[in-house]
């Protein structure tokens, strides 16, 4: 399988990353290179094979039903939370209009 | 008097216990070390303070009688993957410049905890991902390392972990954090002469580590011997309920278990390694390290992993595809760069911030990844690297039935010249052809170096363990570092 241009840059679109025309031209073929050696996965025979799933088998856990059972992942922290936020607004990330 | 600077984790702690030396002393020698060795650019900020007031609470904890930790006077060097409180963590990208965590990764608490402090943040390849350390946005580090041919040609410490393994070898640090995705912490540690260990996934806390590729992430630690790396690993590693992956076992002993007797062990050579284009010089220091082990006691028998050589086309689908997603964060609202040009909307910072805030390998995986997962390709690509990975996971299975550890090189060649593979991706994603299986199939692994190849350049040698068996892959370790008698170091010039 290729790709075409139209393609990269539509991925590029999908990753939300802006890519211009001089990066494109250096993407496609790269992109290319790299589809062709990992198509060599398709020579593995994996008809009765299932995916993994997790590299080391174990069960999830449940934490505790208690809030703020850790105090570095629960609540009361939004001043931490909005310190690196490059544009904090009255306690809210403030970002560019959403709608039309 | 002793060069300070010249000692490892186990001989600073003891010495710093018996009062041979003070803490803060060894904290001011290694402090002015870093200071003096700009030129190798292996920091991104550095931490003297950090450093000293470590040091000095492990002086006062001395003087006061109380039991000292793990690491208690070390000062070391802390990947900028993890994130401390109050310095820059930047994942050595635009994007994290200036992002000052407001919480301490659970590895970096840990070492805290057991008495070590820190010299610096150190240098990587852009989000971990590289194997030269030339995708970093502050810059190349530059390996202490140079060939023996009179030219001063600058050489990579490998990569992503490349600040580590470079300010390790020229005596910045006498040990430093790793992380190992698919060789992050191996192949930096081959190419300039140290040992690193990645333990089996989930033994080390990856909460407050950068993530990358979270099935495969795992922090370990880098050092110039293999006891002042099970000292290391010890302090690092345990439970961590902040990780849903994090082990809920024991942290075994694994420092004081050391026993480099390998009587009654077996020794796996899996017959797959032996690759075209592997160098004559690596082969040869493959059949040392095999005489080696012999001699340690171990039975040596002849494994096979027959997928081998799909381990690195699908760890190049599972790998992008996981930082795609992981990577996603990045958005210009919650930290971070933002770029938000005249008139932009969100979906236009969003695109804006990113094309600005990645460098062009991590764009190259983010989009390869985004490929992967989308409709219509899903099955193709990433089920199917998922299927191969199983396939892998159980090739380690058959052959463990088989032996206790197995032996490899870690990379196939030694250190390159900078520059060299920077416009060939694949070409540099080879170097991990070695070390990716392990990865794959969450296998504890290290790297110890085993000599000097004819241009003076350190190799390194691969264990690696069943799961949850760092301990022998140490053992094999030691008995090999006994027996290389490696001690060369690069001569100063910087």
């Amino acid at each position: 399988m290729s790709v075409t241009r139209e393609q990269v840059a539509k991925i590029a679109a999908l990753a939300r990353i802006n890519v211009d025309e001089h990066e494109l031209d250096r993407m496609v073929p790269e992109f290319n290179n790299l589809l062709a050696w990992v198509e060599q996965l398709g020579d593995v025979d994996t008809s009765s094979v299932e995916p993994m799933t997790a590299v080391i088998e174990q069960k999830l856990r449940l934490r505790a039903d208690v809030v703020d059972a850790d105090p570095l992942t629960g609540g009361g922290r939004r001043d931490a939370i909005l310190a690196n936020a490059p544009a904090a607004e009255h306690g809210f990330f403030g970002v560019p209009k959403v709608i039309e | 008097m002793t060069n300070l600077t010249d000692l490892g984790v186990k001989a600073i702690r003891d010495g710093v216990a018996s009062g041979a030396f003070s803490a803060v002393e060894v904290a001011e020698a290694f402090n002015a070390n870093v200071a003096a060795a700009s030129a190798l650019n292996a920091f991104i900020v550095t931490t003297p303070d950090h450093a000293l007031e470590a040091a000095k609470q492990a002086d006062e904890a001395r003087a006061a009688g109380k039991p000292a930790g793990l690491m208690a006077g070390v000062p070391i060097g802390m990947k900028d993957l993890f994130a401390t409180l109050g310095v820059q963590t930047t994942a050595a990208s635009h994007i994290l410049e200036g992002f000052t965590p407001q919480y301490e990764s659970t590895v970096s608490q840990k070492l805290w905890d057991a008495g070590a402090g820190m010299l610096g943040k150190l240098n990587l390849d852009q989000f971990a991902m590289g194997s030269s350390n030339e995708t970093s946005y502050f810059g190349n580090v530059i390996s202490p390392w140079r060939r023996n041919d009179g030219g001063n040609a600058a050489l990579a410490p490998g990569g992503s972990s490349g600040g580590s393994s470079a300010a390790i070898a020229a005596r910045l640090c006498p040990a430093a954090t790793g992380t190992d995705t698919g060789g992050s912490i191996r192949q930096p540690a081959a190419f300039t002469g140290i040992a690193g260990i990645k333990p089996t996934y989930g033994r080390c806390s990856r909460w407050g580590i950068v993530a990358f590729a979270s099935s495969l992430d795992q922090a370990g630690p880098m050092a110039r011997s293999v006891e002042d790396c099970a000292i290391m690993l010890e302090a690092m590693a345990g439970f961590d309920p902040k990780d849903s992956t994090s082990l809920d076992m024991p942290v075994p002993a694994w420092s004081t278990s050391l026993n480099a007797d390998l009587r009654g062990k077996k020794v796996g050579i899996p017959r797959e390694y032996r690759m075209d284009g592997t160098d004559e010089e690596i082969l040869k220091s493959w059949d040392h390290g095999i005489a080696w082990l012999k001699d340690a006691g171990a039975e040596v028998v002849e494994i096979s992993l027959p997928h081998t050589k799909y381990a690195l086309p699908a760890y190049y689908i599972v790998a992008p595809a996981e930082a795609s997603s992981n990577l996603a964060r990045y958005d210009g609202v919650r930290y971070g760069l933002r770029d938000l040009p005249d008139g932009a909307g969100l979906q236009d910072m969003y695109a804006a911030t990113r094309a600005a805030g990645f460098g062009d390998e991590v764009k190259r995986r983010i989009l390869i990844g985004t490929y992967v997962l989308s409709a219509g390709f899903y099955d193709a690509y990433y089920t199917q690297a998922m299927k191969v990975r199983t396939l892998i996971r159980r090739d380690f299975d058959a052959a463990f039935e088989k032996c206790d550890v197995i032996l490899a090189p870690t990379t196939p060649t030694a250190s390159f010249p900078l520059g060299d593979k920077v416009d060939d991706p694949l070409a540099m994603y080879l170097n991990d052809v070695f070390s990716v299986p392990a990865s794959l199939a969450g296998l504890p692994a290290m790297s110890v170096p085993c000599g000097l190849n004819k241009d003076g350049l350190p190799l390194g040698l691969q264990l690696i363990g069943n799961v949850f068996d760092e301990q022998g892959v140490l053992n094999a370790g030691l008995a090999i570092e006994q027996r290389a008698g490696f001690t060369a170091a690069p001569e100063r010039w910087w």
